[in-house]
This record gives structure tokens, C-alpha cells and sequence, in this order.
């Protein structure tokens, strides 16, 4: 259904300075003014960034786990460019691994808060009524919790390993979720499209999906760029106190553990898995903040 | 002949302040191809009778009594899920609001291909032709191009002539259209009223028309049913309203026109009608228009006058116990 807009599409990017006639399609539009953000830009370069470092980088680095009990603490090297930790393992290597790590439980557990919040949100807001209410006390009592002392305890009672953190994270997120989806559904249940389709007799899960959802995309974009990087420190922090990723296994988390006893001999060892935590959370925001801009209907034109 | 058969329509509203009958006892009846005009002030319950028509209104907070028979079939007897079928359908409604009524995530294209596909069984390729088909019905200049647009790309006619392509899509027996024109420039109105009076003609669509403005009526409407206060006041055909209006509430509505007080003579001030519309909260066994009426005697706040044919037969109803036409005073 979208094809006459595509097809539009390449007259009208090729002129981009004029005020193009043809319907130039939306994320075209949004693309472009993200572009024009400079922080934006820079959040998204970081993101991408350690995206290939997770994806490509443990191809090029060889292994993380190997011992070299001849350089232990060394600093960086040609053979090894950040150096090696106690163990003598290849810092960039395990770096490398831990970005894997980060990224997977940060994006996970995002997308399984959503997968499970989202649908719970829509239902809420839609039918209100009493499932509504106790679903509504859940969430203020999972909220009454900060973030990381449920995922912490959640994390405890599942057991230490990288999916029960990415689990105890999603559950974590999922209220926070599901209240934002009912708030956003409450606004636009009583739009004047929404009553249109229903006048047209759409059924009630084809006004949450097709009428509700859809507009709230903006929202669920930028709760995203907020939820991912909060999985990213938690996952450091569950690890960090040894509820999540084991040992030998790389995570920035772990990885801080252990420099933690080394912290006067080879400063660098915590300095590195810390610099990635902090640029990965950083470009998260950056882009989060220039989407949460860019996607403000009132700043259409 | 028939087609939609409306008696003794009750719309309660629950509120905090107790019940508000929106809608009181009202009947009326449109055959196939007619275009009725409800007419009548803000609150007097023309929206809330014409929603509860495809029982729009939100059923934990309005209550609907009477009947409603769409060819012999009565809705307010339906179950949710063949009330469903039935809206969209047989029943489609254009809004007032064109501008906030189509939903801004998707092309109108896709929009009113929503409605086919719900309702019809027709193929991806013959929605998508139909979709074509019905812009061009509506008066939508280059359809194919424009199906791929979204709603902020068009202006509010043009979204008012999407509207209706999508509540005409499945070519419905009857469709309601709450001041389809009221939020448009009056240099749009004029195409939009064309485009429903096309679609009686090519479709024999009979619409219900809810308005304030006279002038809309005396365009298009066959007939008129005047509303205050929830009640119907008078009904008649269009011609006989506007030549020898019978209730004193109509005549305050017509003297309220510029262009008619103009031909009164050239005064220079309109006449409106003193006071406000009552509370639909209160419904006393009187006629709601005495406290404004200039005919009000003893008698209209003893009793509720009932809706009895006026002068002249043609299916001219007033109720009314001074009715006639205007007596200049």
C-alpha cells in the first residue's frame, strides 16, 4: 500500500532544497532531520560503533579467554593494543566479547519488555475496568522498587547466567512500559479516528493495532533509546556483583570485578570496560534525545 | 418505501448529576435514496439520536430505548458482533471533524482499503482498484496518486471527501453525516454537499444530515426534522419548513438567517431567540420552548402539546398548540 509513496520517493530526495510536491515518505523525512542534529549524529555513530564491535569485532580479535601467564597486567601493545588483564588476557578481545554481551542484554531485555508490555498496556487502557486497576497496583508495586534492587533480586532468585539477567531486567522494564502504553492508549482511544473506525465497524483488536499502536511509535522509539542503555548498566551491574555473566565468560561488568583488585597496579585494566559502558550509554541518549526531537509531531514543517 | 425506521428513541445519559435524556421519544422514518436533515441548536440531541442509530455512543454511559429498524431488522436488538458488521456496512458515518478523523499513521489510501477489506472479500488488487474508484467518486482530483498520501499532506475538504469514500465504500443503505461541513471554508461546503447529493443519485445512499445551518437544508435535504431539547418540534418536507414554517422555534431559527432577515426588509439587526436551551436534564410535562416562545400561553406550560399533522396535510407535523405561520407583530 505504500508503493505509490516509494515510488515518489527517489524524484523528490534528489531535490531536497525545494518544497517537494510528491509525498516524500515519513521516515525519509524524519531521517533527514536527524541528520541535521549533531549530537544526534554523534550518539548514532557511537551505537553503531560498538554494533560492529560486537558483531565483527570477536572475529578479529581471537579469543578472550585465552591465558598468557607471560604478560600478566601488560600494558598496551602492538600484540595486544589495550593490553591484558590478570589472567594475561587480551583486553580488547574480552572488551570486544563484553560488547556482545551488553548489547544482547540490553536490546533483549527492551524487546521482551515490550513484547510483553506493550499488548498489556493497550489492553488496559482500551477496556479499563477492574483488570485494569490490578494490573495498574502490579505496576506501582514492581515501580515502588528502584530499577536495579528488583532486577537484583530478580536476578537472585533466577540464579547467576546471562538469561536470567536478560529476564530479570525485562521484568524490571515491563511496568514501566505497560504505563506509558495505557497512558498513551487513554489519549488516543477517544481521538475522532479512532471513533471513525469504529463507526466503519473495525473489531476491538483491530483498533488497538491498527489505530492505537501505530501512533504511538514515536513514544516506543524513544522509550527504547532509554530502556536499552539502562539494560546495558544493568546487566554491568549485575555482573559487577557477580549475579550475572560468570566468569571466564567477558562482560564489562565482570571485567570491572576483577580490575577492581588490580585498581592501583593497572588503572587501565578498569578504565577501559568503564569508558565502553559510559561511550555505549552515552550514544544511546544522544540518539534517543535527537529521535525524542525529531519525532515531536509539533515539529512537523 | 421505508428503509429505516426510527420510534420513540430514548438516549439516557448517565451523569454525576443523575440522568440526562438526550434524545425523547423520537420517530422518524427515511426511504431509500432521501436525504433528512436533523435540525436544531447545540445540546438540543440531534448527534446523540443519529449515534445511537449504529449505537455509537459509549454503552457504559448512554442508554438507548425504542427501536430502530433497518429493513425489518431491529438494531438495538443486535448483538455487538452483528452490530459490528452492520457499521461500516449498511450503516457508515462521516464525522464532523475531518482534519483530527483520519488516522495520521497511515495513507488514506490503506484507510479506506481497511474498511473493504473488513467487510468484503474482495482481493488485494481489487481493493486497491476499488480504492481508486471511490476517490474518483468523491470528487478526489489524480485518485491513484492521491491514495498514497498521508492525511497531512491534504487539506480539509479533500480529507472530508476521504471520509466519505471510506464511509461509502461498502455502498451502505444509509449514511449519516454529523455537520459534515461545519469545519470546512463555505467555498469547500458546496463541493462537499455536492458530492452527497451525487452519491444519493449514483448510489441512492440515504443520508441523515445533522446541522445547525439552515442553509445546508435548503440545499440538500428532502426533508427536515426540527430538534429542540430532545424532542422533535416539527417535521415536514424541506420546501414546507422554509415557506410556511409552523412552530414558533423554527420561525426563531429562520428569522436568525442573515439572508432571510434581509428580505424581511433590509433591518439591519438579526433576530435571534431570547433565552437558552433548556437543561435536557429536566423534562416536564410542558412544552420545553414556552420560557422563549413570544405564542406562549397558559396552556403549553400545562401539558406537553403532541406532534399532530399542520395545515396544508403533506406530511407536515408540528406540536405545537398555537402553530402557524409567522404573525408579524
Amino acid at each position: 500500500m505504500n508503493n505509490a509513496a516509494l515510488e515518489n520517493g527517489p524524484s523528490a530526495a534528489a531535490d531536497p532544497g525545494a518544497a517537494a510536491p510528491e509525498p516524500v515518505p515519513q521516515w525519509r523525512r524524519t531521517l533527514r532531520r536527524l541528520l541535521r542534529r549533531r549530537m544526534a549524529v554523534a550518539g548514532a555513530v557511537l551505537v553503531l560503533l560498538f554494533l560492529l564491535l560486537a558483531l565483527v569485532g570477536p572475529l578479529v580479535t581471537g579469543s578472550q579467554t585465552r591465558l598468557g601467564l607471560t604478560h600478566l597486567l601488560a600494558g598496551p601493545s602492538g600484540a595486544h593494543p589495550l593490553g591484558t588483564d590478570d589472567l594475561g588476557r587480551d583486553v580488547l578481545a574480552r572488551i570486544t566479547g563484553g560488547a556482545r554481551v551488553s548489547l544482547l542484554a540490553g536490546v533483549v531485555s527492551t524487546a521482551l519488555a515490550l513484547v510483553v508490555g506493550v499488548p498489556l498496556g493497550l489492553a488496559a487502557g482500551y477496556y479499563r475496568g477492574w483488570a485494569d486497576s490490578v494490573l495498574m497496583r502490579l505496576t506501582d508495586l514492581v515501580l515502588s522498587f528502584p530499577y536495579l534492587v528488583f532486577a537484583v533480586g530478580m536476578a537472585a532468585i533466577l540464579g547467576p547466567s546471562l538469561r536470567n539477567v536478560i529476564i530479570a531486567l525485562a521484568v524490571a522494564e515491563v511496568p514501566s512500559v505497560v504505563r506509558i502504553v495505557r497512558g498513551e492508549t487513554l489519549v488516543l482511544r477517544s481521538q475522532d479516528f479512532v471513533e471513525a473506525a469504529v463507526a466503519d465497524g473495525a473489531r476491538d483488536a483491530a483498533v488497538m493495532w491498527r489505530e492505537i499502536l501505530p501512533n504511538m511509535t514515536n513514544t516506543l522509539i524513544v522509550k527504547a533509546t532509554v530502556a536499552i542503555p539502562a539494560g546495558i548498566l544493568g546487566e554491568a551491574a549485575l555482573s559487577f556483583l557477580g549475579l550475572g555473566v560468570q566468569p571466564p565468560q567477558a562482560s564489562w561488568g565482570v571485567m570491572l570485578t576483577s580490575a577492581q583488585q588490580f585498581l592501583s597496579q593497572d588503572p587501565l585494566l578498569a578504565v577501559f570496560p568503564g569508558v565502553a559502558i559510559a561511550l555505549t550509554t552515552l550514544g544511546f541518549n544522544l540518539l534517543g534525545d535527537g529521535l525524542r526531537d525529531v519525532l515531536d509531531p509539533r515539529e512537523l514543517l | 418505501m421505508t428503509l429505516l425506521e426510527v420510534s420513540g428513541l430514548r438516549v439516557t445519559y448517565r451523569t454525576e448529576d443523575g440522568p440526562v435524556l438526550a434524545a425523547k421519544d423520537v420517530s422518524f422514518s427515511l426511504g431509500r435514496g432521501e436525504i433528512l436533515a436533523l435540525v436544531g441548536e447545540s445540546g438540543c440531541g440531534k448527534t446523540a439520536t443519529a449515534m445511537a442509530i449504529p449505537r455509537l455512543l459509549d454503552d457504559t454511559r448512554a442508554t438507548i430505548g425504542g427501536s430502530v429498524l433497518l429493513d425489518g431488522v431491529e438494531l438495538t436488538a443486535l448483538s455487538e458482533r452483528r452490530m459490528r458488521d452492520v457499521r461500516g456496512k449498511d450503516i457508515s458515518v462521516v464525522f464532523q471533524e475531518p482534519m483530527t478523523s483520519l488516522n495520521p499513521a497511515f495513507t488514506v489510501g490503506r484507510q479506506i482499503g481497511e474498511v473493504l477489506r473488513q467487510h468484503t472479500g474482495l482481493t488485494r488488487r481489487q481493493v486497491r482498484e476499488r480504492v481508486v474508484e471511490l476517490l474518483d467518486l468523491v470528487g478526489v482530483p489524480d485518485a491513484r496518486r492521491r491514495a498514497g498520501s498521508y492525511p497531512h499532506e491534504l487539506s480539509g475538504g479533500m480529507r472530508q471527501r476521504v471520509m466519505i469514500a471510506t464511509a461509502v465504500a461498502c455502498d451502505p443503505k444509509v449514511l449519516i453525516a454529523d455537520e459534515p461541513t461545519t469545519a470546512l471554508d463555505v467555498t469547500i461546503q458546496a463541493g462537499v454537499l455536492d458530492v452527497i447529493r451525487d452519491l444519493r443519485e449514483q448510489l441512492g445512499t440515504a443520508v441523515i444530515l445533522i446541522t445547525h445551518d439552515l442553509g445546508v437544508v435548503a440545499e440538500v435535504a428532502d426533508r427536515v426534522v426540527v430538534m429542540y431539547s430532545g424532542r422533535h418540534v416539527e417535521h415536514s418536507p424541506t420546501a414546507a419548513v422554509f415557506d410556511r414554517p409552523q412552530h414558533p422555534y423554527t420561525i426563531g431559527l429562520l428569522d436568525a438567517l442573515p439572508a432571510r432577515a434581509a428580505l424581511r426588509g433590509g433591518r439591519r439587526r438579526l433576530t435571534e431567540i431570547p433565552g437558552l436551551v433548556p437543561s435536557p436534564a429536566t423534562d416536564p410535562d410542558a412544552c420545553q420552548f414556552a420560557p422563549r416562545c413570544p405564542r406562549a400561553t397558559a396552556e403549553c406550560t400545562a401539558a406537553r402539546p403532541a406532534l399532530t399533522g399542520a395545515d396544508g396535510g403533506d406530511g407536515h407535523l408540528v406540536a405545537c398548540y398555537h402553530p402557524g405561520p409567522r404573525r408579524d407583530a
